[in-house]
């Protein structure tokens, strides 16, 4: 099988076949709800279906009790959406996740993220026990060779069909050491991972200083990096992000824009201000898109936009990333 | 050695709310080091349950006596008469010790004083903290002498992850990210590029997922 470029595909999904074609491709993010209402997720999907390529779903994000992805992961498929599945090592040990990628490639997931997973003590259930029988790394390791050695994590062989997966991890670019974050996608790289979507990008010098030694390292041909964005909702959200979300780096001059949008409309009118908010968040959010889009080696753009997926398309179309390319089957 | 913090007074008082006669046993060891269950503690957890029953006109009958060890039956057998004068026994020892006194007295409750916490070290007069997990196949030889089984929120092989920052894990702010110290470490030894290569998934069945562990040491067989 190879894509339009004449590239090798390994697995096919729509989101290898762009990528490989060269497209700057376009992923959205979904959070299922923290109940088993179907409708949710259809309402999501609806704002997603034009503006993304594939759709990552969380699993369980925040340490949040929610659907499972995988189920989600079925739905989208159902809805015509590509589903990237994250599948994090907090809840699950070797078993349940190797038991999970054999159901979630029946089911016709092709994209898997593979992540460490946000610590309980974030979440609604902080006397639950935790697992991390793996780790992200490990896990990348684990599902290449589910894929390419047809190898249970044991190393028995899978006889039959064995899953098979584009295979995603998470960077950020931001956490410390600054100097090993570099290194640890090559670790990555060498574990066996494909595509890498990154923490929320606010600080753009530091993500260029960041592309530049993974550059260096020789990395840019080996993987796919995609730039994470998301809209700033409101001056509170951009200072509980700045300050209080581990591994985040918002710069000042976003906070004070946020705080300059709504200047002129009185504290009483909060419908215009939370309009004024979102209209500089989504904005803000499209020029970091058109700022990492010029970065050598950014492939696309991972959108998260979680509760508030409604702002998705409008987000794309001002970053001027519409239409998005159709594919033929 | 093993950490312990003692358990409130409340909680204890209604353990032993039933029984006339009390013995709190302390132990001279690891939580007599640190300051949890020695004889120090012992006697004070003694006379804070007699002021405690006076007050609510019980049964004052509490004694107290401290052991070297709880997890040793040599230390163990010699108090046989005095566990026996008793209707109950608070233990100060550490879950070891509480367990080594059930077994060896049989029909006499045995209550444990103390939360077992941790194994790990005073870094500092009035703080503690954890060190090691008993994973049972130690890399420290791999990490530079820095457990990232105990020490890394997540047990994490191949850190670190997205959320450490400023040297301090996502988890707790006031915690050093294992793995940061474990770079750090690692550069001072000159060793940096131990953190490129992948550490395998780690064997758990050594560690306690493995059931209960056993040493059998046919050299010391008698
Ligand atoms: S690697 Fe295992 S044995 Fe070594 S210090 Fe850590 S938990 Fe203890
Ligand atoms: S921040 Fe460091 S110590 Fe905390 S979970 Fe991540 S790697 Fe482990």
């Amino acid at each position: 099988m190879s894509g339009d470029n004449g590239k090798e595909l390994v697995v096919g999904s729509k989101l290898e076949r762009l990528l490989k074609a060269g497209h700057f491709v376009v992923t959205g993010e979904l959070g299922p709800p923290q109940n088993a209402d179907r409708s949710v997720i259809e309402k999501k999907a609806g704002y997603l279906r034009d503006a993304v390529d594939a759709v990552n779903i969380t699993d369980n994000q925040t340490a949040v009790v929610r659907m499972c992805s995988m189920a989600v992961a079925k739905m989208l498929i159902d809805l015509g959406i590509e589903p990237i599945m994250q599948m994090t090592c907090r809840d699950r040990n070797r078993i349940a996740i190797q038991s999970d990628l054999l159901g979630a490639y029946a089911l016709g997931v092709r994209n898997l993220l593979c992540l460490t997973g946000d610590h309980q003590s974030f979440g609604n259930h902080p006397q639950a026990k935790n697992v991390h029988d793996l780790d992200s790394i490990t896990l990348i390791q684990m599902v290449r060779q589910m894929r390419d050695a047809k190898k249970f994590q044991c190393g028995e062989e899978i006889k039959g069909q064995e899953p098979r997966f584009f295979i995603g991890g998470a960077i950020n670019p931001f956490a410390d050491p600054f100097d090993f974050r570099p290194f640890r996608l090559a670790k990555k790289v060498k574990a066996g991972v494909e595509f890498v979507q990154s923490q929320l990008i606010f600080n753009v010098p530091k993500f260029r200083e960041y592309m530049k030694r993974c550059g260096d390292l020789g990395l840019l041909d080996k993987v796919y990096i995609l730039a994470g964005v998301g809209p700033i909702k409101s001056l509170a959200a951009a200072r509980y992000m700045a300050t209080s979300v581990p591994g985040m780096d918002v710069p000042q001059e976003y906070i004070d824009r946020m705080a300059n949008a709504v200047k002129g409309i009185p504290q009483e009118d909060k419908k215009a201000r939370r309009e004024a908010w979102e209209r500089e968040g989504i904005k803000i959010c499209a020029e970091i898109i058109q700022q990492v889009k010029e970065i050598p080696g950014v492939a696309g753009v991972h959108i998260m936009a979680i509760e508030w997926e409604s702002a998705v398309p409008e987000i794309v179309k001002e970053a001027g990333l519409l239409p998005r390319p159709k594919l033929e089957a | 050695m093993i950490i312990a913090q003692r358990k409130p007074l409340e909680e204890i008082k209604e353990m032993v709310a039933s029984y006339e006669k009390v013995l709190v046993l302390g132990c001279g060891t690891c939580v007599a080091v640190c300051f949890a269950g020695g004889e120090k503690e012992a006697k004070l957890l003694a006379s804070e349950l007699r002021m405690a029953r006076q007050m609510e006109g019980k049964s004052t009958q509490i004694i107290d006596h401290t052991i070297q060890r709880q997890c040793e039956w040599e230390f163990i057998d010699p108090i046989k008469e005095l566990v026996a004068s008793v209707d109950a026994v608070v233990s100060t020892a550490c879950g070891i010790g509480v367990q080594g006194m059930a077994e060896r007295f049989e029909d006499k409750p045995i209550f444990p004083g103390v939360n077992t916490t941790f194994l790990g070290m005073p870094v500092q007069p009035g703080e503690f903290v954890e060190r090691c997990q008993a994973c049972g196949d130690c890399i420290l030889d791999l990490t530079g002498g820095v457990c990232p089984v105990a020490r890394c929120a997540k047990s994490l092989m191949n850190g670190p992850c997205g959320g450490s920052q400023n040297g301090k894990c996502e988890v707790n702010p006031e915690t050093p990210c294992a793995w940061q110290l474990i770079y750090d470490r690692l550069a001072k030894l000159g060793q940096l590029e131990r953190m490129m290569e992948i550490m395998p998934a780690k064997n758990w069945s050594t560690s306690r997922d493995g059931g209960l562990r056993k040493i059998i040491r046919e050299d010391l067989k008698l």
